[in-house]
């Protein structure tokens, strides 16, 4: 039995061989292509491949999850919190369908846009704004059949005190 | 201790939908998806026939990445609509099923120890790779059929060698991942979950949504981007149906011209006067030397008809046309070329943009198919639509079919 020195103890294990070649492998390949991706405005394609990630871990998912978690506290507040996903749902959907078309519903590419497809830009914000009315105002809708019928189940079996949590 | 006020406490994440099964799921998901996205994008980069020449290749230094180029077929002849239509379809279908897998994810960024082992260290440096290089490639692709060219730098190269960088830290997450994320499933239906137990919060508030319910929300958030998107591709009726996508809605203008546009006369700087019958000629030049023709030479000669589509490297196509013009290999053999048709170089009256020049393979010259249009749908060309004579060749990117053509040079490239 050789004991291994104090020092090499004390560093982190380096894990599994088979991994470690499927990693070496991996960014071999990335290697390959990144310094090919990066062949022109280096810093510039740097800061937007990593500042994508970041974007998105430290702000664009910290943000709707506090948007989420005020709406289900408010919810909350009023004694039903399973009720949140009715703005829940039509408020993803919506924000979605910002997310992904917003140089258009936005208009900061309208003049490009008329000009190459000779199509009008117009219409997106105007879509964009009547698909919303039609998933928040449905949502409203199917809330309101829901709290009709929550409340003549409980003027059926009378007098019950409201589940509270 | 763990302070449940940091992220890197598994206490301070408290949704009780995060756990094995979610993200086993999303990630097979994301398995099949992104697969058929890097095939039809490879397919893509092959349709340009970017070996052939020069102005075909927007990425001369891809070295050993276009190990797999061939000759891009001319039949069937829907072939590049329907590989280029899944592509960006199914690319904006899937961004509500990549923003889940992130967030069902996202306790492991903030994970400490940073490293347990040197495989482990390397491992979360190649999930950057991963997730910047998904966000990346959506978020070009994106930016691009929405002509907000943001990107800093040509779309071509940034998506094709961002490609590249996200599929090899893709493959190797798969290969480290997937067997887990099987077993996680196949141990659904007994009702347990073992690896991957670190996502599940040791404190989680009560629910407001089940699992299922929340994988409902990512179904139909990425159903209703499809059912807004997939109108551009299919055509017809359905165009009506793109309510938000680039090419939906309406087709401009009425009559035989009125249909999809990539780019218009006046965006490509085409000056009407250098169209006139009386100003234009096409030099065509080959093994014999060159000929000089006018619109009514090229009438002279043996017209064919034939229906073919537009269909852009965007995603969006038009339903067939009905093109009628002179076919390429009879321009060829006016030249000196007239048992086996070459490859040709087409110049276009443009004289700025991308592609105002391209270059066809002789299996593309020699299909029957393949026309200089001088009619679409019984009339001449209209402006927007390449008068006096465009390319048109079945199966092939929208942008390979010149418009405004002014020279044609056959001979092998």
């Amino acid at each position: 039995m050789t004991r291994r020195p104090e020092l090499l103890r004390r560093l982190p294990p380096l894990g599994s061989p088979l991994h470690l070649l499927l990693l070496a492998c991996s960014f071999a390949l990335a290697g390959y292509a990144g310094v090919r991706l990066l062949d022109g405005d280096w810093f510039g394609i740097l800061l937007w491949f990593v500042g994508a990630a970041l974007l998105h871990d430290l702000v664009l998912l910290p943000l709707y999850s506090v948007a989420d978690r005020a709406v289900v506290q408010t919810f909350g507040a009023a004694g039903s919190r399973e009720l949140a996903v009715y703005v829940r749902v039509p408020a993803v959907l919506s924000g979605l369908l910002l997310l992904v078309w917003f140089p258009l519903i936005s208009g900061r590419v309208a003049d490009r846009y008329r000009s190459v497809t000779g199509l009008s830009p117009d219409g997106f914000l105007a879509r964009w704004l009547l698909i919303s009315a039609v998933l928040f105002g449905g949502s409203a809708l199917l809330l309101l059949l829901r709290l009709r019928r929550l409340r003549r189940l409980r003027s059926a079996t009378k007098q019950r005190p409201p589940a509270t949590h | 201790m763990h302070d449940q006020r940091l992220p890197s406490s598994p206490g301070f994440w408290r949704s009780p939908l995060r756990g094995p099964w979610l993200t086993s799921v999303l990630g097979v998901v994301l398995l099949a998806g992104i697969t058929l996205l890097f095939v039809t994008g490879l397919l893509s980069y092959a349709a340009y026939n970017p070996d052939l020449s020069s102005v075909n290749d927007k990425t001369p230094g891809k070295g050993l990445l276009g190990f797999y180029l061939f000759a891009w077929p001319t039949s069937p002849y829907w072939l590049y609509r329907l590989t280029q239509g899944v592509h960006v379809t199914l690319g904006i279908t899937l961004i509500p099923v990549v923003l889940a897998k992130l967030w069902s994810v996202v306790p492991k960024l903030f994970a400490l120890p940073p490293a347990r082992s040197l495989s482990h260290a390397l491992e979360r440096i190649s999930l950057l790779l991963l997730v910047g290089g998904v966000l990346f490639e959506f978020t070009t692709g994106a930016l691009n059929i929405q002509l907000d060219y943001l990107f800093p730098g040509s779309f071509y190269p940034l998506h094709f060698y961002g490609a590249w960088v996200f599929f090899a830290a893709f493959a190797l997450h798969v290969a480290l991942r997937l067997p887990a994320a099987l077993r996680n499933l196949r141990h659904l239906r007994s009702g347990r979950e073992r690896e991957g137990e670190e996502l599940v919060s040791p404190q989680p508030d009560p629910p407001t949504v089940s699992r299922r319910g929340a994988l409902w929300l990512v179904g139909g958030a990425s159903l209703l981007l499809f059912g807004t998107t997939v109108g551009q591709s299919l055509g017809g009726a359905w165009r009506r149906t793109a309510l938000l996508a680039p090419h939906g809605g309406a087709d401009p203008g009425s009559g035989p011209g009125g249909f999809q546009i990539n780019k218009t006369a006046s965006y490509a700087g085409i000056d009407p006067r250098e169209t006139g019958d009386e100003a234009w000629r096409l030099v065509v030049t080959g093994r014999t030397g060159a000929v000089r023709l006018s619109r009514a030479d090229l009438m002279r000669m043996p017209l064919y008809s034939v229906a073919l589509p537009i269909a852009c490297v965007e995603g969006w196509s038009t339903d067939d046309q009905w093109w009628r013009g002179v076919r390429l290999r009879d321009l060829a053999a006016l030249v000196g070329h007239e048992s086996d048709p070459p490859d040709v170089f087409v110049e276009s009256l443009q004289r700025h943009g991308a592609f105002r020049s391209a270059a066809l393979r002789d299996n593309q010259v020699a299909d029957a198919r393949s026309l200089l249009a001088l009619y679409v749908n019984g009339e001449p060309l209209t402006l927007d639509h390449g008068h006096p004579a465009r390319v048109i060749v079945p199966g092939a990117p929208g942008v390979m079919n010149t418009k405004w053509v002014a020279r044609m040079t056959f001979g092998d490239l």
